[in-house]
């Protein structure tokens, strides 16, 4: 237990020398900048507009109803680029740690001490849930704020769409560390790539079969969803923040038509857990 | 109960897909020896440390280092480890770098902080402790990961190449350690193409060729080991120099200077008496031993092996 934790303090020690925290820092306080820029331009421009047409009665409340979805959308629009985001950060953190300290032999000093080989891939997880829960603690919990600080609005469902976000982040960086437990760094890179896209691409196929109600479309995608949860996931939390009427209207490109299921969230645990077991045992079984 | 050897291996093998990198290896290294491990590049060394540290799994055959089976994790506790490529987490300071690898050995705190400023000294990094080890030079790196190698004070050190970075200060300092150590009673394993070192730091040497031992040298018995000499005489008679075939072989007249191939040097009085007798006037009579070197290319053959 003991080593596990000093290889995390290690991963996030590396994270700080080696600048990963400070450029995702500074590029991750230059999104919510734009982000609350064009956020405020746009709310400013509709609150404009609205003032000029001097709505009274129910053409008011239907303003309201207007307002409040647009503003859902433009924060989901926010959240889905997050999403993006943490995601790749979490390719790129996986995609390097075995493979990176394997061709360079930086691990022979660190396996040949008293210490179990799943220390280091646990020690090495950890390390970088820690990193990824910060980042998109910035990210995320950063735009929610931008918006409820300009608009007073917060959607429904948070915790439980901001933590399947984290879930989908954490999928997709143990996914990487098991690849990166046997292949080079920029095969894993590739893969975790490769993956992703498929996911996202299965996501938009079974979208687009929902609205056209082709149920083979909509198979296509569980499928994916089946190889990789990540776009899954996102849907899920997509459904879960979005406003209703967004929902029901099949309004936004940002929300989703076609819900994956809760057994879909469900499914993503074990899915989660197996893949660490595998980087594990892949990584006790690799010649060093 | 007598005390298990350091390392003992029986017929490790290794294949990496059709490829045997060490074929067979069976040696035994005793506690307290400095052990030379030599063999021409490609001979399966490297490798061959590795299967004993647990990095690599062997495809057939056992190893045991201090008792214990190769890898294991209570053994690896009293064991020290220099990497041939010694590429270290660059992004750590000395200091920083020696801590984490004693946290990982689960050294106490207040000894290990101790442990680490002796070290400092000892490798002469005190200086540069908290500079990050990204701005050292090759041979800085490879001193501090032989102190690195020290933290534990193992029972049994496993140096890969500790002095290819080295300059002859560097070397001379290893020589040092090495020294040490041996007086400690501290077992040391070493790989090493530089002769001239294990020359001076080793009890004993293992020749390997394909992966496999072909000659174990105590290199005690270098001085008394088959040798030539060169023999300064004058008026010596063909007759005579005919007859020193009876202590050698391969008889090179020059003028006075005659060299021959002997099997021992306790030929070399006889062969005095012998000259004088016959007349000659000599004026030396020098053994020339035979070096590491020559044994070397002896042993593993001018292609190296390859």
């Amino acid at each position: 237990m003991k080593s596990i934790w000093i290889l995390a303090q290690m991963t996030f020690r590396e994270a700080i020398r080696r600048r990963i925290v400070l450029t995702g820092l500074v590029l991750g306080v230059c999104f919510l900048l734009v982000f609350s820029l064009g956020f405020h331009m746009i709310i400013d421009k509709v609150h404009e507009e609205a003032a000029a047409d001097l709505p009274s009665g129910p053409a008011l409340v239907m303003n309201r109803i207007a307002d409040r979805e647009g503003v859902n959308m433009l924060l989901m629009a926010g959240l889905y680029a997050v999403t993006f985001l943490c995601i790749a950060m979490a390719a790129l953190l996986g995609a390097d740690t075995l493979s990176g300290e394997i061709s360079s032999g930086t691990i022979q000093t660190i396996v040949t001490k008293p210490i179990r080989r799943s220390d280091v891939v646990l020690g090495k997880w950890l390390g970088f849930a820690g990193l990824l829960g910060l980042y998109f603690l910035l990210m995320g919990g950063g735009t929610v704020a931008s918006v409820f600080i300009q608009s007073r609005y917060l959607p429904d469902n948070l915790p439980a769409g901001l933590g399947l976000i984290y879930l989908e982040a954490l999928l997709v960086m143990t996914i990487s560390l098991m690849f990166s437990s046997v292949f080079s760094a920029l095969a894993t890179g590739g893969t975790v790539f490769g993956l992703y896209g498929l996911a996202f691409i299965g996501g938009w196929i079974e979208q687009i079969g929902s609205i056209l109600g082709n149920p083979t479309a909509i198979k296509v995608g569980i499928v994916t969803s089946l190889i990789i949860p990540s776009e899954a996931l996102w849907r899920r939390a997509a459904f879960e923040m979005q406003s209703p009427l967004a929902g029901m209207l099949n309004m936004s490109p940002f929300g989703t038509t076609s819900v994956p299921s809760s057994l879909m969230v469900v499914y993503a645990f074990p899915y989660l857990l197996l893949a660490l077991a595998c980087a594990i045992r892949f990584f006790q079984k690799r010649d060093l | 109960m007598p005390v298990a050897p350091a390392i003992q291996t029986s017929q490790l093998r290794k294949e990496f897909d059709e490829n045997v990198a060490v074929k067979s290896l069976t040696l035994q290294v005793q506690r307290g020896e400095v052990f030379g491990f030599l063999g021409p590049n490609g001979a399966g060394k490297t490798t061959s440390i590795k299967m004993l540290l647990g990095l690599i799994s062997p495809t057939s055959g056992t190893a045991t280092l201090l008792g214990e089976p190769s890898g294991d994790r209570t053994t690896l506790a009293r064991i020290g480890f220099l990497p041939e490529h010694f590429r270290f987490q660059d992004w750590l300071s000395a200091a920083e770098f020696l801590e984490l690898h004693g946290q990982l050995l689960n050294m106490e705190a207040r000894d290990l902080k101790l442990r680490i400023e002796e070290l400092l000294e000892r490798v002469g990094l005190s200086d540069f402790r908290n500079k990050q080890l990204r701005t050292f030079s090759k041979g800085m790196l490879q001193r501090i990961g032989l102190a690195q190698a020290l933290l534990n004070r193992p029972a049994l050190v496993i140096l890969d190449e500790p002095t290819s970075g080295l300059d002859p200060v560097g070397r001379r300092l290893v020589r040092d350690i090495i020294h040490d150590l041996r007086e400690k009673g501290t077992c040391v394993f070493l790989n090493s193409h530089l002769l001239s070192e294990i020359e001076v730091t080793c009890d004993r040497v293992a020749f390997i060729r394909h992966g496999e031992v072909v000659r174990v040298l105590e290199l005690a018995s270098l001085d008394t080991e088959k040798s030539s000499v060169t023999i300064r005489a004058g008026k010596l008679s063909a007759e005579a120099l005919a007859g020193l075939a009876q202590w050698g072989r391969d008889i090179r007249a020059d003028g006075e200077h005659i060299t021959l191939n002997i099997q021992s040097e306790s030929a070399l009085p006889e062969m005095t008496r012998y000259l004088v007798a016959q007349g000659a006037e000599v004026y030396a009579l020098t053994p020339n031993r035979m070096s590491l070197e020559e044994i070397f290319i002896e042993t593993v053959g001018k292609d190296g092996g390859l």
